[in-house]
């Protein structure tokens, strides 16, 4: 099939999945807006689904995004204040309520089966055709390092909206013309008379204004807040212990709960008993739990830690588990997998077979490479608090997908979406686990047997880690011919892995067929902007059965690892650089080169180091951000020591530098973590791994030393919160091998090197 | 049983097993400390009893024999404790679950050593698990209080 036809028919399934999640989503007309979802209090005027503003002068701005660290609530909020000309620190911003009215078109721009620095027609149209799905499916989510890429334009417009009615308003009240009328620091004056009015004064009046549908945006050179590092809107929270979390709700007259679900994902309990498990002081009810999650028990409690007590007492056997029950076996599906071939090709330039035919063996480099199921272990557990109560259901969680789990836990319910609430609590990390709904559903369920009570329901580290779902696993088998120059002539990837859009829409709309192939599973190794002459990378669909999910950076988490070291081990067998190797084939992406020379130029990459260390690099172009990065490790007494970090990140345009500084490292430390040492892996169709002591993460001692550079060249604006990870582990394994002379393709890395 | 928290005599009517932490959370509704792991692995939990960090988590509180400080006690929004002053000067918090946490541990750090060395930091600091990635800013902001602390 044409590569138009294939992409048609993707996007009409995309379509199809919206219209058979029915009442999920909201009806929207493409041109009509949802309905605004705020409502006004006493002495207070709503302009839009984002503006607030108080007669006593107090501005109110909805920042409809999961507030997970990566401070979308700051830039979202500052983006607004930008326009209406106010000081960040004048503005309080909240979350506002779960809405189709704040769908994020922008996770699915990218969604579609073309680079990112595809801008063909074609692409262009796809992205904005698929933009228009998110609008009409209405979903309310954070994810994709979308969330200021989604807001730049429609958050400006929500301030610069409020702004004119404003004007409008003071212009009719002072009987002047609006254009006479300038605005500051939330007061209106009139300069020519000297009079002036707060926006209190005016807000009544001006939110009865007519609101202009395409407000004019103020140009970049006269920003006094965007591109400037702000003090983030939440820090006095979060440095003194405010209660602000998902596990922090309190509601007068609450229960505690906790749930045991079957160690092996899915399965249902084949015999319990739960007498231990109720006589456990405290305890209020254990109650069996059946969802498209799996099977299991809920307990509910006076407290928490009575609820954790008789959860470990209901003595129970589970069933079987429906995929293969150990690491051996699912490792060995996965070269099956890749033995069976017939992937789908999502990249195929030149001729790869030709290509090969007739390769001399000393020009062929060939490899094969793998890395694990990983837990996303947030600091929070998984957690929600739910109230059933006159027939309508309250719900407060920590979530990034409010309005399907809103949807779920109405299904579970039994109750219209109408008389469900979510309200979405601040999150001690996302990473992708909270675009789940299993912690709502179970509490939702849980809140149904509490007659009318609330009921805070927190897993044990035990059971976040254990559950899944997971980053899939995956294994690639790579090959390249190499040319008489050393460059490449061909590279062939191969790369077998569950797909991650299908477990998730089973999960959540389990009677939509998925078929076609995923993107994800290729993602960060398709798409990367080098010129080879043949160069396919094709994904094999391996439905283990386990469930997997998003993981920080998704499917470049760990395709960046294929694809940078792979290209490493290239550059070492044609004798070149790796800086020159990347540099010469990415000759057609000046974007790409600039941020390869300055982490080149930051690092000092060339220069002598003194025996025992060595230095790592690693390019990755995801969600809209071109990074590389350089890794430098040093030979210790006590294990290999990740001295420092390099990273240079072009995003195009970076609203709050601070903000932007903060998440690159993030992201090079979570990726950094899973490289070195963590995995999941299953025994007897049970996860090993519990908690911190066996799946752990970076520690303070472990630090690097880190530098970022952030350019703005590239032409369109990236993401931010996920684009540090991809090249994370291969710039660490590729200074190993610079160290070590070891090849290492396998993560974590811990299985050959011993970390400081 | 009668328990000290942040200077309040409080009556808890709890099993003497029960973990500080949850005393603390569920019956006391004091909310700064945060459950991340229960084992005393993550360092989320952390409080002081008589000034000495201890993991509430693992510390069952009929055995809490002294008075108890969680971040609560250390200061408030009008008047923060230098070292919360530092974390805010330092733009430290992502997420911020772990942050109370990491507060109280530097807290106790700097009573014990006014002016911390990296290896002093990272050896006090190790215990406090932080998955944002944060660590970077934590050490900047530890030193930053050893100065104002040291000035003051």
């Amino acid at each position: 099939m044409s590569r138009l036809g294939t992409i048609t028919r993707r996007t009409l399934l995309v379509g199809a999945a919206v219209v058979a999640g029915g009442a999920a989503f909201g009806y929207y007309s493409y041109r009509r807006p949802y309905e605004n979802p705020l409502e006004a209090d006493e002495g207070e005027a709503v302009f839009n689904p984002f503006v607030k503003i108080g007669a006593d002068n107090s501005i109110t701005v909805i920042a409809p995004r999961a507030e997970m660290g990566q401070g979308v609530s700051t830039t979202l909020a500052a983006l607004v204040a930008e326009e209406l000309d106010v000081e960040l620190g004048a503005v309080r911003v909240e979350h506002g309520p779960t809405s189709w009215a704040y769908y994020n078109a922008g996770a699915m721009e990218e969604s579609v089966p073309f680079a990112f620095y595809n801008d063909s027609a074609v692409a262009q149209f796809v992205r904005d055709s698929i933009g228009v799905v998110g609008r009409i499916a209405g979903v309310q989510s954070t994810g994709g390092s979308a969330t200021i890429r989604d807001g730049y334009v429609r958050m400006r417009k929500a301030g610069a909206a409020a702004r004119i009615m404003l004007t409008a308003a003071a212009a009719k009240r002072l009987g002047v013309p609006a254009d006479e009328i300038g605005s500051a620091n939330g007061i209106l004056t009139h300069e020519v008379s000297r009079r002036s009015l707060t926006y209190g004064e005016v807000a009544l009046d001006a939110a009865s204004e007519e609101a202009p549908d395409d407000p004019p945006l103020r140009d970049r050179s006269q920003w006094r807040l965007l591109g400037k590092s702000q003090k983030r809107v939440d820090m006095m929270d979060k440095v003194t212990g405010a209660p602000i979390f998902g596990i922090d709700m309190r509601q007068p007259d609450m229960l505690f709960g906790t749930v045991r679900m079957s160690p092996r994902l899915g399965a249902k309990p084949v015999r319990s008993d739960v007498t231990k498990a109720e006589a456990v002081p405290g305890v209020v009810k254990v109650v069996p739990l059946d969802t498209s999650y799996g099977g299991g028990f809920g307990v509910i409690a006076e407290n928490s830690w009575a609820a954790f007590r008789a959860a470990d007492a209901i003595d129970v056997e589970w069933g079987d588990a429906s995929y293969p029950s150990d690491s051996e076996t699912i490792d060995r599906m996965l070269r099956d997998r890749l033995d069976e071939g017939g992937g789908s090709a999502f990249r195929d330039d030149g001729d790869i077979e030709g290509s090969f035919a007739d390769a001399p063996a000393d020009q062929v480099v060939a490899a094969e490479y793998s890395y694990p199921f990983l837990a996303h272990a947030c600091m929070e557990p998984m957690n929600a608090t739910a109230r059933r109560k006159d027939g309508k259901l309250e719900l407060w969680a920590p979530c990034q997908m409010p309005t399907i789990t809103r949807w779920l836990c109405s299904g579970v319910a039994g109750i219209d979406q109408t008389d469900v609430t979510l309200t979405v609590t601040s999150m001690g990390g996302g990473f992708g686990r909270r675009l789940e709904s299993d912690f709502a559903i179970y509490a939702t369920l849980l809140a149904m047997e509490a007659d009318g009570r609330p009921v805070n329901v927190t897993w044990t580290r035990e059971a976040d880690t254990r559950h899944g779902p997971f980053r899939p696993a995956a294994r690639g088998r790579f090959r390249a011919r190499l040319g008489d120059d050393g460059l490449p002539v061909a590279v062939d990837m191969d790369i077998a892995a569950p797909s991650v859009t299908r477990s998730f829409v089973h999960r959540g709309l389990p009677w939509v067929p998925m078929v076609m192939p995923d993107k994800i599973t290729v993602d960060g190794a398709w798409d990367q902007p080098y010129t080879i002459p043949s160069y396919r990378v094709s994904a094999l669909d391996a439905d283990l059965g386990i469930p997997v999910a998003s993981w920080r950076s998704v499917g470049a988490s760990g395709n960046g690892f294929f694809h940078e070291c792979f290209l490493d081990e290239i550059a070492a067998a044609g004798g070149v650089d790796p800086i020159e190797l990347r540099r010469r084939l990415m000759a057609d992406y000046p974007t790409a080169v600039g941020v390869v020379d300055k982490v080149a130029e930051m690092s000092g990459w060339g220069e002598q180091l003194p025996m025992g260390k060595a230095k790592g690099v690693a390019f990755t172009l995801a969600f809209g951000g071109w990074v590389a990065e350089v890794v430098q490790v040093a030979d210790t007494p006590d294990g290999i020591r990740i001295e420092k970090v390099w990273a240079a990140a072009d995003i195009g345009l970076a609203l709050d530098p601070g903000i932007v500084e903060a998440q690159i490292v993030s992201g090079v430390i979570y990726g950094l973590s899973a490289a070195m040492g963590q995995e999941i892996t299953f025994a007897d169709g049970m996860v090993v791994q519990s908690n911190f002591h066996d799946f752990d993460a970076m520690r303070m001692h472990q630090c690097p030393e880190f530098e970022v550079a952030i350019l703005e060249n590239s032409p369109k604006m990236g993401g931010v919160g996920e684009i540090g990870t991809p090249p994370a582990a291969p710039a660490l394994a590729n200074a190993i091998f610079a160290l070590t002379g070891k090849r290492l393709r396998d993560l974590p890395l811990s299985r050959e090197v011993k970390f400081a | 049983m009668q328990i000290t928290i942040n200077g309040n005599v409080r009556e808890l009517d709890v099993d003497p097993e029960m973990p500080l932490l949850w005393a603390l959370r569920d019956v006391a509704g004091v909310l700064g400390p945060k459950f991340g792991c229960g084992i005393a692995a993550c360092g989320a939990c952390t409080v002081f009893i008589d000034g000495q960090p201890v993991r509430s988590c693992v510390m069952p509180v009929g055995q809490v024999s002294g008075a108890v400080t969680t971040i609560e006690g250390l200061g408030e929004p009008d008047a923060l404790h230098p070292v919360q002053q530092a974390w805010i000067d330092e733009q430290v918090p992502q997420c911020g679950y772990c942050q109370a946490g990491q507060i109280m541990s530097a807290v106790a750090l700097l009573a014990e050593i006014p002016n911390p060395t990296d290896e002093d930091i990272d050896k006090a600091m190790s215990g406090n698990l932080c998955r944002c990635g944060t660590y970077p800013r934590i050490r900047a902001a530890v030193k930053r209080a050893a100065r104002s602390m040291g000035e003051a």
